[in-house]
């Protein structure tokens, strides 16, 4: 309990999270409604994987039917900026699947029709090479569905000769230093990487007592327990929405072997990259 | 489900699992994390599972440029074949509705693993303390039937505050009363199976508010040494710092950043 400027006593916040053990007390007087509330609730949140062009859901995890050897995931809009520029441009990719899911921080509710604007989280492979894997992710995926997504993804039997690369940002006020912030200059790229991944990475590693969440989270976890090699590059940014400087703060990662290869051209990647900003800025404006 | 850090599956038969409950003031947590980093303990696993909120970050018990890289996850297993100590740490919050399914995997697992006993590391809302309890000692104890009698014996010799039960519904004068642990996490929930499995279980908690609550681990720990001697009490030895516990590398900037010279 705490009491604020006006004298009022309230519960303050437990940092342990566990407010929610009055609902699990509740929730051993669930009745059948609650229970069907529930069971329609976790139906709503459900990830789905589906093949956009036939409308079918993929039965068996991504993976087990599309294996590969180098699996990119972009999460969050730069990210997702960065490989379209750099990556998806510069040679023929073919879509595989698309994550369908929804939560609360979803702008549409009609997820069955997904415009190119509107794509949330869709896997392509390179038709030259269809060993190699991408996964362009725009939206958030709630912390109830991110091991559902691992399921879908990766499956349950986890793959050998398997390397990944996940790409995020994350805002520069998450990052802890004995330096005062004001000191920092982002963007910034920090890296983070699996036990079993050999190769130097393109930055400095993530620094104790840093940590990092959600899906990126889920997908190096899941590495570091299957033994499988993996590298997350996080951008630490002031400026969360779609920007030109911060995307390009993961330029360092194109000279990683994953990427390399990759990338044709890389002034006309910038070139394209500028186009994608530009347009984004202009739907962007609040009085339209 | 427990995965092995390396390529073969430990043997913790009759060994001591130490674990916190995610709680107030992440007593249990903070507490372990002294145990793990003053024990210098080996990482032996993970305890993959889809009920804790995933996490990420370099080996929080670094001591070195060399040892700073390894990749450390929400739910991992350290052990100390000498002392047949084996702790597990939890790092993040449950996701909702999935507190008493990890319980069951859990404990499930502990039975699997032939663990001797099992040691909960709690703390409880120091609010919800009746007068009793705001005049004796912040910490409590609950043991579970099937804890073997030469440790009820030797923890009876301690002369240590059982935990009381309360009403099980406060503003109701003829409520039943049961054990109660506002803020306790999943430790009245571990205690419940513990007592339906027959699994020997001891509950140490303190009474505590949230703030900085090093001072509160360091309590617990200190109260679980009374106990177990896992370190050589303080008073023991005079030439001893005066704090054997050491703090974890991961411990820093707790309470966020440097602050900008500007603001002074």
């Amino acid at each position: 309990m705490a009491a604020t400027f006006f004298g009022e006593v309230v519960k303050a916040p437990c940092r342990a999270g566990t407010e929610d053990e009055e609902e699990d007390d509740e929730g051993r007087k669930e009745t059948p409604e609650d229970r069907e509330v529930r069971r329609q609730l976790a139906r709503k949140r459900e990830v789905r994987l589906l093949r956009r062009q036939t409308k079918t859901s993929l039965e068996v995890s991504l993976l087990e039917k599309y294996p590969c050897s180098k699996f990119i995931i972009a999460i969050g809009n730069n990210a997702v900026a960065f490989l379209s520029s750099f990556v998806t441009s510069s040679g023929v990719w073919e879509e595989v699947g698309c994550a369908k899911l929804w939560n609360e921080w979803c702008r549409t509710t009609d997820t069955a029709h997904l415009s190119p604007t509107e794509a949330f989280c869709v896997f392509y492979h390179l038709k030259s090479n269809p060993s190699v894997l991408l996964c362009q992710c725009s939206c958030y995926v709630a912390e109830d569905q991110q091991y559902q997504w691992l399921e879908k993804v990766f499956g349950s039997c986890p793959r050998k000769n398997l390397q990944i690369t996940v790409l995020t940002c994350r805002h520069v006020t998450d990052y802890k230093t004995s330096e005062s912030t004001s000191s920092l200059h982002p963007p910034f790229l920090k890296a983070l990487k699996t036990q079993n991944f050999k190769e130097p990475p393109c930055c400095s590693l993530l620094e104790q007592p840093n940590i990092v969440h959600d899906l990126p989270a889920a997908v190096l976890s899941y590495c570091q327990v299957w033994k499988i090699p993996a590298i997350l590059y996080l951008c630490y940014t002031d400026v969360m929405k779609l920007d030109l400087i911060t995307v390009e703060a993961f330029k360092p990662v194109l000279s990683s072997r994953s990427l390399k290869g990759l990338v044709k051209n890389i002034p006309q990647s910038t070139e394209v990259l500028k186009k994608l900003v530009t347009t984004n800025e202009i739907q962007s404006n609040i009085y339209t | 489900m427990f995965v092995p850090y390396g390529e073969s599956v430990p043997d913790l038969a009759g060994f001591t699992l130490l674990m916190p409950a995610v709680s107030v003031g992440n007593v249990g947590q903070l507490a372990i994390d002294l145990i793990i980093s003053t024990l210098n303990m080996c990482k032996i696993g993970y305890f993959y599972t889809d009920c804790l909120v995933p996490m990420v970050g370099n080996n929080p018990y670094a001591t070195s440029e060399e040892n700073s890289t390894e990749l450390s996850i929400n739910a991992e297993v350290y052990s100390l074949p000498s002392k047949k100590l084996v702790a597990l740490q939890l790092r993040s919050v449950f996701i909702k509705y999935k507190s008493k399914p990890f319980c069951e995997k859990l404990l499930s697992w502990v039975k699997s693993s032939n663990c001797a006993k099992v040691i909960i590391l709690s703390s409880s809302h120091s609010y919800h303390r009746n007068d009793l309890q705001l005049r004796s000692t912040p910490f409590r104890y609950l043991l579970t039937p099937s804890v073997q009698k030469s440790v009820q014996n030797k923890i009876k010799s301690l002369n240590w505050e059982e935990m009381e039960k309360s009403q099980c519904i406060p503003e109701i004068s003829d409520s039943e009363f049961c054990i109660r642990i506002p803020g306790g996490g999943i430790t009245k929930t571990l205690y419940d199976e513990g007592c339906l499995k027959e699994i020997a279980m001891v509950i140490l908690l303190k009474f505590v508010s949230e703030g900085d609550n090093i001072p509160d681990a360091l309590g617990l720990v200190e109260y679980l040494n009374e106990w177990l001697q896992i370190i050589k009490p303080c008073g023991e030895d005079p030439t001893a710092s005066a704090l054997p516990w050491k703090m974890p590398s991961s411990w820093r900037l707790l309470f966020g950043s440097g602050l900008p010279p500007a603001l002074f």
